[in-house]
């Protein structure tokens, strides 16, 4: 028989005892003294512990249009500076575009403004019309800055929500992944996460002809917003005061009306703004709009120089308890839109991972029987490296961070199923050599060798269809692709390695065996 | 103990064009069906909610839907899910309606009727109609991917019939598998695919295995004075194996099944995939893989140095 290099041993030693020491923290709550790095227990996924799983859109071609129209104040107030007039001054979602009175002007609005639109690319003038493209990488940056913006806000409106370790984080291009573990309000962490909180005060415009408006003809400087009724009213176009001026929201009760409200404490700036309004609006009306809707327009009695405010309307509770929460996080930069959820309740996770033990336990059991009874003593070395391979794929999992889904169990338990099959392999091989007249341990030698390069290929292409549901899986997918994998890089180790050394311990003084128990 | 006797010498390529029309009338009735029924596509896929609910006592399901019609949703499918407490209720993306909501709307109906405490939040799934689309498209690439990938080791392991064959058999084994969902017009999710790539693994992990000894007595066979013709060396390779092929289909089956009885009702579809996938599995790499590697032959055949190449290789 083929000596068998005591490093090897060592090796699996090593293996065994990191593998037994790295999967102990998933059943018992081990000693302080116990290495770090085999500390961790498995995660678990969403599906097994329950909670909310959503992916939202982020709106960042409003984010760009926003920004592309702000940048028309840019261009108007340099163009004022110089006294160069203009005819017409409009944008679309990605460019702005100026038409001037005198075409000579063009040139020189032209270097004036080139100098002003950083991160825009400018179109040769043509004639009287300057035209700005915002340009690839600024655009690239205004979106990646929404979506870290919407992440922050995310997460401090789901820390309102007093949960423990959500997941906040950026997927691909325009999404945000949001999971909340543990929690179970599908509808109430929808309705959080998703308002934009778009708060906005401004004037009321007594002076304007309301039905004149109504009927499409809109003063200057106005615009027509709406009640939650459906009243509509006409307003000053310019915002006084936003979400951006809120320090505090919290929770109140109306004095008037006995209602839940809101009320608002300012910031600094906030305050002088409310201070100046107010101060110079008494006994005119301004407007609070709450996502474009009028929430009231109260009139102001006298000058406010506290620094709060109270918005009123009509709440429940539990509506002004969620709007406290968005206020207080802000507002987000860009709309966004639940485009996906998966969200399990604690029962289902728990059925979840009851299930999947059970079917873990049985799938092994059945499979332990078989191989004894087929392979009698080589069926019991198989097992034990089957045993082995468990351990070893519990503490890879803990050890790298992995996420156990329910997929993943799945995984698990085929890989037992397919586990064996390295085994089958050397085991098959060495009764052909058997029957080809070899002696036992040259049979054992050689069923080894030739079975080796079989092995390797069918467990390679196993792990290319693998690493391809991992690139593609979404989730709970993901976590079937990562147990498979290493559900087979384990085994390949258990059932060769291992079982090699096994045989090794129990043959390599019987020069004169004359039969295999296989 | 031993299943299949050493010296067995079934002549399974005598047999293969029984097999191969067997294999088609086969394919032809799975793409037939997938064809004109069509999938039962899962809301992964379509676009939707889905809402898992459990009551404290079972509730028909006609009450069900009286409780979420005020809501608009009395036009939903409501099923039981694995016992008469379970229910699911699907509903359909709707134009207009912010589709992130139903759910919160589904909910609120039935805790309004029955009661908060008689039901209970299983599982809210929701799938908005691009991420539908997307999952759709991603769940075609990995399939093709997988299969290009695969083509691709086994031309480098192998020769490229060879590697033709592996991915007819897979092929094969895909087509019917989805051909069994249509015709039991059972829910094709997300997680059916993961089950139809790991049927590809598996199926080619048989594959494979036949292959390799193919392989190993062509090598032998040319040293030998009166070679044998190809047909006959891969018959009697196919027979070497065949041990081995049941008896691993026999331990993955085991656990298959293992999960299929005692995994819970949201895998049961990802279980039975693996089930006929395994099955089906195992009988194109006796029966498929080889015979259409075989009739490849002369159009990629093996050259002196090719196969002298090839006894090199480990």
């Amino acid at each position: 028989m083929q000596k068998y290099a005591p490093w090897k041993f060592w090796l699996i030693i090593t293996v065994l005892v990191g593998s037994v020491m790295g999967s102990l923290p998933n059943i018992m709550t081990i000693p302080s003294w116990w290495p770090a790095s085999l500390s961790q227990p498995m995660n678990l996924g969403l599906d097994l512990k329950g909670g909310i799983h959503l992916v939202v859109d982020v709106d960042i071609e409003k984010v760009i249009e926003q920004q592309v129209s702000d940048n028309i104040n840019t261009i108007r107030r340099s163009l004022r500076e110089e006294k160069i007039r203009y005819k017409k001054l409009g944008n679309d979602a990605t460019q702005v575009s100026v038409v001037l009175k005198k075409p000579e002007q063009a040139d020189k609005a032209a270097r004036l403004l080139k100098k002003v639109m950083l991160g825009y690319e400018m179109a040769q003038p043509e004639a009287d019309t300057i035209t700005f493209t915002i340009s690839e990488t600024e655009a690239k940056e205004i979106k990646s800055y929404a979506i870290e913006q919407t992440i922050e806000v995310i997460r401090r409106r789901v820390d309102a929500l007093g949960t423990t370790e959500p997941v906040i984080m950026r997927q691909g291009d325009r999404r945000v992944l949001v999971q909340i573990p543990g929690y179970e309000d599908s509808a109430r962490a929808k309705l959080i996460i998703g308002q934009t909180a778009q708060l906005e005060f401004k004037l009321v415009d007594e002076k304007g002809d309301l039905d004149a408006a109504v009927a499409g003809r809109i003063p200057p400087g106005d615009m027509i917003a709406y009640f939650e009724d459906g009243r509509p009213i006409l307003l000053k176009k310019r915002t006084e005061l936003s979400g951006k001026d809120v320090a505090m929201a919290r929770i109140t009760i109306d004095s008037q009306s006995n209602q839940p409200a809101v009320s608002l404490k300012f910031n600094n700036q906030g305050g002088r703004k409310f201070d100046r309004l107010t101060k110079e609006n008494v006994k005119k009306r301004f407007a609070i709009l709450l996502e474009g809707k009028v929430q009231s327009a109260p009139v102001i009695q006298e000058r406010i120089s506290g620094g709060t405010a109270q918005i009123t309307g009509a709440f429940t509770t539990k509506d002004a308890q969620n709007l406290a929460i968005v206020l207080r996080a802000g507002a987000l930069p860009a709309p966004i839109k639940v485009v996906e959820e998966r969200s399990i309740g604690p029962s289902l996770g728990q059925d979840s991972i009851d299930q999947g033990l059970n079917s873990i336990i049985y799938g092994f059991v059945a499979v332990l029987l078989f191989m004894l009874v087929y392979y009698r003593l080589f069926g019991l070395f198989a097992n034990i490296a089957l045993a082995f391979n468990i351990v070893l794929i519990a503490a890879a999992m803990s050890m790298i961070g992995a996420t156990l889904t329910l997929p993943g169990i799945a995984g698990i338990v085929l890989t037992i199923g397919m586990a064996v099959d390295a085994n089958v392999l050397i085991f098959e091989r060495i009764r052909e050599e058997l029957n080809l007249g070899k002696t036992p341990l040259a049979a054992i030698d050689s069923g080894y060798d030739k079975a080796f390069s079989t092995i390797m290929d069918a467990n390679i292409t196993t792990l290319i269809a693998a690493i391809v549901l991992f690139q593609f899986g979404s989730g709970p997918i993901k976590g079937f692709a990562v147990t498979l994998s290493v559900g087979i890089l384990a085994s390949m180790f258990t059932a060769i390695v291992v079982t090699r050394a096994i045989t090794y311990l129990a043959y390599r003084n019987k020069k004169k065996l004359k039969s295999l128990s296989i | 103990m031993q299943l299949i006797r050493p010296d067995i010498n079934i002549n399974f390529l005598a047999k293969r064009k029984i097999a191969l029309s067997f294999s088609a009338v086969m394919l032809l009735v799975s793409l037939a069906l997938i064809g004109f029924k069509g999938l039962n596509l899962g809301i992964d896929f379509t676009g939707g909610t889905l809402v898992e609910v459990r009551f404290e006592k079972a509730v028909p399901a006609a009450y069900i839907r009286a409780a979420i019609t005020p809501a608009g949703y009395g036009n939903a499918v409501i099923q039981e899910f694995g016992s008469p407490e379970e229910i699911l209720i699907r509903v359909q993306n709707q134009e207009g309606v912010e589709a992130s909501t139903i759910s919160t709307a589904i909910l609120d109906g039935l805790t309004e009727t029955f009661g908060a405490d008689e039901v209970e939040m299983r599982r809210v799934e929701f799938v908005g109609p691009q991420v539908g689309e997307e999952l759709k498209s991603s769940g075609m690439w990995a399939v093709i991917y997988t299969l290009g990938g695969i083509l691709i080791y086994v031309m480098v392991r192998f020769k490229l019939r060879f590697a033709l064959g592996a991915d007819a058999a897979l092929l094969h084994d895909i087509i019917i598998v989805v051909g069994v969902f249509s015709a039991l017009q059972l829910e094709f999710s997300l997680s059916v695919v993961a089950a139809l790539l790991t049927v590809l693994g598996y199926s080619l992990n048989d594959t494979i295995v036949v292959f390799d000894r193919i392989r190993e007595n062509f090598a032998d066979n040319k040293q030998k004075k009166k070679p044998e013709d190809e047909v006959s060396v891969c018959n009697a390779s196919i027979n070497q194996t065949l041990s081995r092929t049941l008896m691993t289909s026999i331990t993955t089956l085991l656990v298959v099944f293992s999960l299929y009885f005692f995994g819970g009702e949201v895998i049961h579809n990802f279980a039975f995939a693996l089930l006929v996938g395994i099955a089906v599995g195992t009988y194109s790499s006796i029966f498929i893989a080889s015979p259409i590697m075989l009739s490849l032959e002369g159009k990629f055949e093996m050259s002196e140095e090719e196969l002298k190449e090839l006894e090199a290789r480990p």
